[in-house]
């Protein structure tokens, strides 16, 4: 698909085809996945489903990306100079 | 999800200033804290609001480009948004289990709460596309006779897959997808939740995806794995 626009609308349309954790479990599980991936553990394995559900709704991606910026200023900030 | 053993101490050290240890014992006294009785539980949860609102202004500051908010009304929305999460994340103190920090936790409800806020906000004023005229970023392959073939060929497929799923399908994937609509806005205006309406998504994608697979189009599917967050 050349036009990106259009790639990303269909991107969108048709989703990923991994298996992914509901909404509901993205929510409960999204602290523990955001301090696993900041401490460079594998968070992507502890929550399957997870990577691609964040893929695919974008209200949950924005929102674990928020926590994840937060907590990682937060963590910053208590780092000695 | 039974967290022991998935972070070891020697990979969460590196980035957790005050350590797996420490971090158990700062939740511990977070809990100990809130469960208490009196001034004890009553300073806790001054400390804990003022935790939600430095969150909640944070999501709030990074959004700020979607609304028309000025510092005052933004403000406002973000104390709002962590009196809600502060109800909330006491409502479910006991659901806490300890696998990530407790401040981590209690973050994400002022994040919630506040990007959906937001994403209202944004949206308060705006009609809530559904219909299928707005597949302008689908056009008639016929439209675009400059596209590469197996476009044409794709996105035919797609038009017809798309008018094959059952009306409801039809209008939350065409909103959500195409038009963009935040779930959560397009949940409070059909009446319904962000779960049901991602299933919803879920199942029609689902559909989409074997439609095109039905006529040997398996190749978008390899597409979508370049997508970045």
């Amino acid at each position: 698909m050349k036009d990106p626009r259009r790639a990303a609308a269909l991107r969108r349309l048709l989703g990923p085809a991994e298996p992914e954790v509901t909404c509901e479990v993205c929510f409960e599980e999204l602290d523990f996945y955001v301090d696993l991936e900041i401490a460079g553990a594998d968070a992507d394995g502890s929550v399957p489903g997870m990577a691609a559900h964040l893929r695919g709704c974008p209200a949950c991606s924005e929102e674990h990306a928020s926590l994840t910026a937060l907590v990682t200023e937060l963590t910053r900030s208590y780092l000695p100079e | 999800m039974n967290p022991a053993g998935v972070a070891g101490p020697a990979t969460v050290a590196c980035r957790r200033p005050p350590g797996e240890d420490a971090a158990r014992a700062e939740s511990d006294a977070w809990l100990t804290a809130l469960r208490a009785r009196g001034e004890e539980r009553e300073l806790a949860i001054v400390r804990l609001h003022a935790l939600l609102l430095r969150a909640a202004r944070f999501e709030a500051n990074r959004r700020r480009a979607t609304t028309r908010l000025g510092g005052a009304e933004l403000d406002h929305l973000a104390v709002q948004a962590a009196d809600d999460a502060l109800l909330a994340v006491l409502a479910r103190l006991d659901t806490f289990r300890g696998a990530s920090r407790f401040t981590t936790w209690a973050y994400k409800f002022a994040i919630y709460q506040t990007a959906v806020a937001m994403r209202r906000r944004a949206w308060q004023d705006r009609e809530v596309p559904l219909a299928p005229e707005s597949w302008a970023l689908l056009p008639d392959p016929g439209e675009q006779p400059q596209q590469h073939a197996e476009d044409v060929e794709v996105l035919a497929a797609v038009r017809r897959g798309i008018a094959a799923l059952t009306p409801h399908q039809r209008d939350v994937l065409v909103a959500l997808a195409v038009n963009e609509v935040p779930i959560d806005v397009l949940a409070d205006r059909l009446g319904t939740t962000r779960g049901a309406l991602y299933k919803t998504l879920h199942d029609a994608r689902r559909k989409l995806r074997g439609h095109l697979a039905a006529q040997g189009l398996g190749a978008p599917a390899t597409t979508l794995t370049e997508e970045t967050r």
